[in-house]
């Protein structure tokens, strides 16, 4: 459990310290919790965290898996209030349509926190939102390529996600903000991955052969892990050592990821904490203590591990959280 | 202002497709209150007719009258509007929707622009119990049997026309008591002085309800006459077309010394297809089977044959019992089989010439003993050749071939298996006349090569010529074995036409 | 003789396929330089080989299927959930090739399966493996717990990246299959009756084709071939990802089927221009991976030149140029012998 402790203290540190609220002790609370499923191994984690930073406080979770579906959310949001929870939790699996089943919280008295995704609704149906900043995922990963390159001249290949997704867009927008004005860092080529091992490892397959062999490519950034992960495979096939002849920085923080930062394969990546309930229930916690409203988005941190930061450590802390 | 009393008629009716005339000027009456038999086989014009009175054609040449005053029908809807309904052989209604939606499917009563369920249910009640129907009009109409749905679509019909009702083929998927419920329907709606068209294969039905007859062939109106004046054998006679002495002019292949039996088919039979029968077939010898459209022919060829497998009664071949499930079993044991059908259920259209006649021998050595492309062409050259068949090359698509050639081609995938038993259905329907011609020959020349022989055949001529015996089908049964020297096809249409059973001349 | 070998070569999806690596050759000077390296060839054709691995092993159990006038939908989620069972297997220690033969026989057992429910159970292909389409994906992240299955078993590695005298393994995988399964539909009689049941199942029936067999027999082996499929795609990446192995490569494969010359109403197939298919599917993803495009137009570039690729082939292109179809036609049917 204190591995969990140090986890939750280091993601929800920003937010925590702030409100000055992790003394208020909220156990005993009844919290219902909106999940939007299982799709990806992040969400897993997530949902494996928020039931361990429920636990760790003495707070009752109440647990409920949408399977991708609105209307199970509103469901499970209406049996909440239905039930007089202290407070709501809701991932939510679309942007729109939450107005009414928002209001009817608020008109029962229940907070409601947005965990990672953010809705199209009047800002006072909901207390907070609690999520990452995903421009901001992409300038730390930019700036470490900056941090790291000085001078020298440096052609960068990107992974780019599912073309037209948000995280692609805004991954890409935030490591172009951080490499502006660095003219020797250049984006030579950009393909999409999809987000998924085997297209990261076509496409930087690809990559490889267009840019001499791969004796161009300075750096590869990927806006997930995975795709990273299948591009250090196209890189060690091609003959070139990852990590050094071909520096990888990518976005997510999964667990196979500190592996390859451990191998030295990989050289960085910024961590999407799964723990987005921590801030959540500290916010919560304020709130039921003094009545502190809390800022409406709270963003969690972005941080950027490299084999400074303990990635076999890192490894061994993430692998049971269902990634 | 009705001069002539009919209520729906059709004068010199002409309907051309392309370049063949279904309907060549055809007179067709239809009195208020009378049953009206249509009667003809496939392509006589029947369908064609039909269209025509209700709107779903518009005639090439004639006129369609409508109590004596021209009339134009767009469509079968607007038909309806003059009164004109019809009933189809496969019922067209929602069976996931309630009986009395079905009744008022797109007239349904309304209140304040909605459907009023609760009257339209009423009304359907009132109106079903006319037709002798006690059910709950909100029940789903799918759940009742198809005699009861047939009898809704009458109901439906009738509702929404009322003068006309036209009855395509409505008794072919019934049993008895079912097709009796729904003559009772038929009689009580003639008593309201309706007029019904009633169009059926089966004559103890037309005996049974209908007072007048017409018969078409070929596009032709062939004579309308009452039925208290025609025995069933004219009718036959009309329909198969022959001027048809009663005196024996061609007789049957004289009786040649019976090969050994091989064959031997006891109270062989299958529910709801044809009724037991009993055949003996000697090798050497062609059997005729004759009957109309729908007797239960074509039947009895796929239950020998294995198609349908029979559900009672036994087959012995060459003595011993055996079992025929399926054409698999059958081919097995010698038998091969030319479906009626020649393009549904006969050639392989994008496959070549040689492929669609090694196919079955090919499928009789099984999948790894293949025939490799060189023996398939012998085979092919070979069978081909015997036959005649004209095609420019082995290899060019079978649909690409006539019908007379592609007839050959299955055939010759028959020979081709070193049969010991052929069944031919309408071998040569629709083929021309040097295809048909050789298709005879083949027929003698295999029987005298000691091939046994069952050959469906309207051509009655032609079956008297090669046959050594012919049964007669009617009403899905075996109602005569006809043998001796006196068969003629007159003979065979008093059978077809015979009430009792078991003639022999 | 040789004229064969003419008009087998003078087809239109040869033609395409040239044309697609000419235009990648134009877009990209470079992209048929192969080099040797680390005991492998190496070089974008490679890749190509490579990488359309997958999709032609698919298109070669998809062939038959779509011949006999079917479908099989459900080949992507067999892939997943065979990898999900090789990758699970190693990685709760049992030994390698056990974790492949279980793979396969689990492929195996989907494909009957599907073969069950449309020859026996008489239920629309589309319909029938839709419904493996979406439970195999269910039940591969049932089998990995939603984790992608990471494993270091060397014999997998080796299946999904290995190299056979120079060749990537996929590709030498590929060719053996390609080889068998053409021999074994053209050797034996089993091709001209899957042609016979797809162009007319009735009158098979009626000639004494056991049309069920064979029906059962075509899904089982495209089950068994989505199986190696999925082998090799989980050794590629030395992980079984259950949420996007074969994903929606079972369009890809009926896509190279069509392109192969295959009409989906079923009837004449040639199993090997189902695999140039595929090829000419790869060839143009890698031609843009090398070309340099922006991703948005990946999607637009490949619908463009599918639609050209079957434009060429279509009976209206026939007849407005008669000369070189007629040709390609002749070929055609040599090579369906």
């Amino acid at each position: 459990m204190s591995i969990i402790t140090k986890l939750a203290l280091a993601a929800g540190l920003a937010t925590a310290l702030s409100s000055g609220a992790l003394a208020q002790d909220i156990s005993g609370k009844v919290v219902g919790f909106s999940q939007i499923g299982s799709e990806s191994g992040w969400r897993a984690a997530e949902t494996s965290v928020t039931k361990q930073q429920a636990e760790e406080r003495g707070v009752d979770l109440k647990f409920a898996d949408a399977q991708q579906k609105q209307e199970n959310q509103i469901k499970a949001i209406r049996g909440f209030i239905a039930q007089g929870v202290d407070a709501i939790l809701v991932a939510p699996v679309v942007a729109t349509g939450w107005d009414d089943v928002l209001q009817e919280a608020k008109e029962a008295e229940i907070p409601v926190v947005l965990l990672d995704r953010g809705v199209e609704a009047p800002e006072d149906l909901y207390l907070t939102s609690v999520a990452s900043d995903q421009v901001k995922e992409g300038r730390v990963a930019g700036q470490w390529l900056v941090d790291n390159v000085g001078s020298e001249d440096c052609k960068v290949v990107e992974l780019q996600g599912t073309v037209g997704s948000s995280p692609a867009i805004n991954r890409k927008k935030g490591f172009e903000e951080a490499i502006a004005g660095h003219d020797n860092i250049t984006i030579a080529r950009s393909q999409t991955g999809d987000f998924t091992r085997s297209k990261g490892k076509e496409v930087m397959e690809g990559f490889i052969k267009a840019e001499n062999g791969g004796a161009d490519i300075c750096a590869v950034y990927a806006h997930n892990d995975d795709m990273a992960v299948g591009a250090i495979q196209a890189i060690k096939d091609a003959g070139l050592k990852p990590g050094t002849d071909i520096k990888v920085v990518s976005i997510d923080g999964v667990p196979d990821i500190f592996q390859a930062i451990a191998a030295g394969e990989a050289n960085a990546t910024v961590e999407l904490t799964p723990n987005m309930a921590g801030p959540a229930f500290d916010a919560l916690a304020a709130y039921w203590a003094d009545g502190t409203e809390p800022e409406k988005f709270i963003i969690t941190e972005s941080k950027l591990y490299t084999a400074a930061d303990d990635p076999e450590g890192e490894y061994e802390r993430r692998k049971g959280l269902g990634y | 202002m009705s001069e002539t009393g009919y209520v729906l008629e059709a004068r010199g009716v002409v309907k051309v497709f392309g370049n063949h005339v279904a309907l060549d000027k055809v007179n067709f009456g239809l009195m208020p209150g009378e049953v009206h038999a249509l009667l003809g086989e496939n392509g006589a014009g029947k369908s064609t007719l039909i269209k025509v009175l209700t709107g779903a054609y518009q005639p090439d040449g004639g006129e369609v009258l409508v109590e004596s005053q021209p009339v134009t029908l767009n469509n079968p809807q607007h038909a309806q509007t003059y009164g004109i309904g019809t009933v189809y052989q496969e019922v067209n209604l929602l069976p996931n929707r309630s009986v009395a939606e079905n009744l008022y499917l797109g007239h349904q009563p309304t209140r304040y622009g909605f459907v009023d369920r609760r009257r339209m249910e009423r009304d359907a009640r009132t109106v079903l119990a006319r037709y002798g129907l006690d059910l709950d009009p909100g029940s789903e109409l799918g759940t009742h049997s198809v005699a009861v749905q047939q009898i809704v679509a009458i109901a439906r019909a009738v509702e929404l026309s009322g003068k006309v009702l036209i009855l395509d083929e409505p008794t072919a998927s019934l049993d008895r008591n079912e097709v009796e419920r729904l003559f009772d329907v038929v009689r009580s709606l003639k008593a309201q002085g309706l007029a019904v068209v009633f169009i059926t294969h089966f004559l103890d039905q037309v005996f049974a309800i209908a007072d007048r007859v017409t018969v078409l062939r070929n596009g032709r109106l062939i004579e309308t006459r009452a039925l208290t004046d025609v025995t069933r054998t004219d009718v036959v006679r009309l329909m198969l077309g022959k001027d048809i002495s009663f005196s024996g002019a061609t007789a049957l292949e004289e009786a040649r010394p019976a090969g050994e039996v091989l064959l031997d088919f006891r109270n062989y039979g299958r529910k709801r297809s044809v009724h037991p029968f009993n055949l003996t077939i000697h090798k050497g010898e062609v059997i005729g089977v004759a009957g109309l459209l729908g007797s239960g022919r074509t039947e009895m060829a796929r239950i020998m044959f294995g198609a349908d497998p029979a559900d009672e009664g036994e087959v012995r071949v060459a003595g011993q019992k055996t079992a025929i499930d399926n054409p698999t079993d059958a081919i097995s044991r010698g038998f091969g089989f030319c479906p009626e059908d020649r393009k549904a259920e006969g050639i392989f259209g994008e496959l070549s010439v040689r492929e669609n006649i090694v196919i079955a021998l090919q499928g009789k050595l099984g999948w790894f003993s293949a025939l490799n492309r060189d023996e398939q062409m012998e085979i092919a050259g070979r069978f081909g050749e015997a036959m005649d068949i004209r095609a420019a090359s082995l290899d060019m698509p079978v649909k690409l071939l006539s019908g007379g050639n592609q007839q050959k081609v299955i055939l010759s995938r028959w020979l081709a298996t070193d049969p010991a038993f052929l069944i031919l259905d309408e071998p040569t329907r629709g083929i021309d006349v040097g295809a048909h011609a050789e298709i005879v020959r083949t027929i003698n020349r295999l029987r005298d090569e000691g091939l046994a022989l069952v050959v469906i055949s309207s051509e009655l001529d032609e079956v008297v010529a090669y046959s050594s015996r012919i049964v007669v089908m009617r009403d899905r049964e075996m109602v005569a074995e006809l043998h001796g020297e006196n068969i003629n096809p007159g003979v065979i249409v008093q059978a077809i036409a015979s009430n009792q059973t078991g003639a022999s001349a | 003789m040789t004229r064969r070998m003419l008009g087998r070569l003078a087809n239109p999806q040869l033609l395409a396929l040239v044309g697609v690596l000419l235009i990648n050759w134009l877009l990209f000077p470079s992209f048929f330089r192969v080099t040797w390296q680390d005991g492998r060839l190496f070089g974008s054709v490679i890749d190509v080989l490579n990488r359309g691995a997958p999709v032609a092993i698919l298109s070669i159990g998809m062939v038959g299927v779509i011949a006999t006038k079917g479908v099989d939908l459900s080949v992507g989620a067999v892939m997943a959930v065979a990898g999900a069972v090789a990758a699970s297997l190693v990685v709760a220690g049992y030994p390698a090739p056990v974790a492949v033969i279980a793979a396969l026989l689990v492929g195996l057992l989907c494909g009957l399966w599907n073969g069950f429910l449309v020859a026996v159970l008489d239920i629309q292909p589309i319909v029938a493996t839709l419904v493996l389409m979406v439970a195999g994906r269910g039940i591969a992240q049932l089998i990995t717990q939603g984790f992608i299955v990471t494993f270091n078993d060397p014999l997998l590695i080796f299946i999904g990246t290995g190299s056979f005298l120079g060749l990537p393994m996929a590709t030498v995988i590929a060719l053996v299959l390609l080889v068998l399964v053409t021999l074994l539909v053209r050797k034996t009689a089993i091709g001209l009756f899957i042609e016979a049941v797809g162009v007319n199942r009735a009158a098979a029936s009626l000639a004494g084709i056991r049309s069920r067999m064979l029906l059962i027999l075509v899904y089982a082996l495209s089950g068994l071939c989505a199986a190696i499929a999925g082998i090799i795609v989980a050794g590629d990446i030395r992980g079984a990802d259950a949420n996007n192995a074969g994903l929606w490569l079972e369009l890809d494969a009926i896509l190279a089927v069509v392109i192969g010359g295959t009409s989906l109403l079923g009837g004449r197939f040639s199993v090997p221009l189902a695999v140039v298919g595929a090829l000419i599917i790869q060839a143009m993803n890698t031609g843009i991976l090398v070309s340099g495009f922006p991703p948005e137009f990946n999607l637009i570039v490949k619908a463009g030149m599918i639609i050209l690729i079957l434009l060429i082939q279509s009976p209206l292109a026939t007849r407005i140029a008669p000369r070189r179809p007629q040709r390609a036609r002749i070929g055609v049917q040599r090579t369906a012998k």
